[in-house]
């Protein structure tokens, strides 16, 4: 199994480095050729406008367009969510998201980085505790789509979310010092 | 925003150096007003700088350097959805808490302007909001993030479009990383004290083989290859300062240097956005120059 990583900007480093933990071969992608092989991609936290506008000038939006809807697996962390989302608020008008799963998100819905934070998060379907959940300039999940599957709720809003095969969160797990996450997501892969 | 009843822990080490993180492969654009800011944003910024001047314009014009009018941060704030930066004057704590209160989201204590303290750097832990420090070396770089910067840009020489003095300090800092690595355990205290440097910081630099905090490249970027080269070199993202908007189209210049520091490693890349970009900004010698800037800060 071999788990791309987008790698155009952002923190896909920490997510590469879980995935080593984790024993799973890793591969960063920056261009169409880098997708050809990837059995699901981690789409990682960083500007969601700086990597949309990277998916067009790489030639990568099209690609990943069709392999999502052909029912590639997809993690999307922060600003991954937000690409993956089928409509983006408090956005830019260009900002045109893949959407592979059916949500619409909020960016910068908790303000600033002044008010970025880490809480406990209780996540159904993993065992051995509160996971921690680091919340940077972090998107809202602002509605839901009836196949979507609520996985963790921060103060009743979720947090957590899978349809299908594509998975998305507000918060960063690559930065969670915690595997369980994406252990979980790949569960299912093999 | 929807009433604080689950614990939150805001200003952790976690989210301060999480964002820097999130900057990773991106260019920080210096902007001067929201229509420089939008320029950034379009061309896929990762964050912009927000300044009075750029470094260029400091260096022409001399005199006092000090944080921004809070109305120009509030206008760019206002006209972009990326981070927004701004500086303040090296140890200058009171322009940094005013920046933490216009809801910046990171503070950089910078040698562009002019400092305020001879002695000592602010104490970074005491704020909510995250701080990036400048550094020359590897001993500069620890001492900050021993007073709690979450961000490490090596210096270079800002406002000149000469990429020599970053390629210099990128060299000190990773090449003095390296030798600390494979130097013997028990020589680690000597290295402390040599580097001015806590010795547990020092510790953790040979155990993991790079700093504790994302470390960014700034001074003398202008043109796409520069950003490819100092990414090669090993810095994880850059900072623009002059080299956007003193250079001939900026708009091109912003694109194509956005698009180099993501593709730095694949030249084929770097040579197609390198075309066309007419006149990068005018250089300067670091020799021919009156005031170093890199030397601001100890």
């Amino acid at each position: 199994m071999k788990v791309g990583v987008l790698a155009l900007q952002g923190a896909f480093r920490e997510h590469r480095e879980v995935l080593d933990a984790l024993g799973v071969d890793a591969v960063e992608v920056r261009t169409p050729e880098h997708l050809g092989g990837a059995d699901a991609l981690i789409l990682p936290g960083g500007e969601s406008t700086t990597v949309s506008r990277l998916l067009d000038t790489s030639g990568l939006r099209a690609p990943l367009a069709v392999a999502l809807a052909d029912g590639l697996p997809a993690f999307g962390t922060c600003a991954g969510l937000i690409l993956l989302a089928r409509e983006v608020l408090d956005g830019r008008p260009d900002q045109v998201p893949l959407a592979a799963v059916d949500l619409a998100a909020r960016r910068n819905a908790y303000g600033r980085q002044v008010d970025s934070f880490e809480a406990p998060l209780a996540v159904r379907a993993l065992s051995g505790g509160p996971f921690p959940g680091v919340f940077i300039r972090a998107p809202a999940i602002v509605s839901l789509g009836p196949h979507v599957e609520v996985l963790a709720e921060h103060d009743g809003e979720p947090v957590l979310a899978r349809e299908g095969a594509v998975w998305v969160s507000t918060f960063h797990p690559e930065l969670a010092g915690d595997l369980r996450l994406h252990e979980r997501f790949l569960q299912e892969l093999t | 925003m929807w009433g604080m009843s689950e614990p939150r822990a805001t200003g952790t080490a976690r989210v301060k150096r999480g964002l820097a993180e999130m900057l990773r492969g991106g260019v920080i654009m210096d902007v001067v007003t929201p229509e420089q800011a939008k320029i950034a944003e379009d061309a896929g910024a990762a964050a912009v700088m927000a300044l009075e001047r750029v470094p260029a314009d400091i260096r022409r014009d001399g005199g006092v350097a000090r944080m921004s009018d809070p109305s120009m941060i509030e206008g760019i704030q206002a006209a972009v959805t990326i981070p927004v930066m701004a500086k303040c004057r090296i140890g200058h704590f009171a322009e940094a808490q005013v920046l933490e209160a216009l809801g910046v989201d990171y503070v950089d204590e910078s040698e562009v302007l002019t400092p305020a303290d001879e002695a000592y750097h602010i104490d970074k832990w005491a704020f909510t909001v995250p701080f990036v420090c400048g550094a020359t070396n590897l001993g500069e770089a620890l001492r900050r993030i021993a007073e709690g910067a979450c961000m490490i840009r090596s210096k270079g020489e800002a406002g000149t479009g000469n990429i020599v003095e970053a390629v210099r300090h990128l060299r000190s800092i990773l090449g003095d990383i390296k030798r600390l690595t494979v130097a013997p355990p028990e020589e680690r205290f000597g290295w402390a004290k040599e580097l001015r440097a806590p010795v547990e910081l020092v510790q953790e630099v040979a155990e993991r083989g790079e700093l504790p905090v994302p470390m960014f490249c700034a001074g003398g970027i202008a043109t796409p290859a520069d950003a490819s080269l100092v990414m090669q070199m090993g810095a994880q993202a850059v900072f623009v300062g002059s080299g956007i908007f003193k250079s001939e189209l900026p708009e091109v210049m912003a694109k194509a240097i956005v698009e180099a520091t993501t593709h730095y490693a694949d030249p084929s890349i770097i040579a197609k956005v390198s075309r066309g970009l007419g006149a990068a900004m005018p250089g300067a010698e670091i020799a021919g120059l009156d005031v170093k800037l890199a030397e601001r800060g100890w």
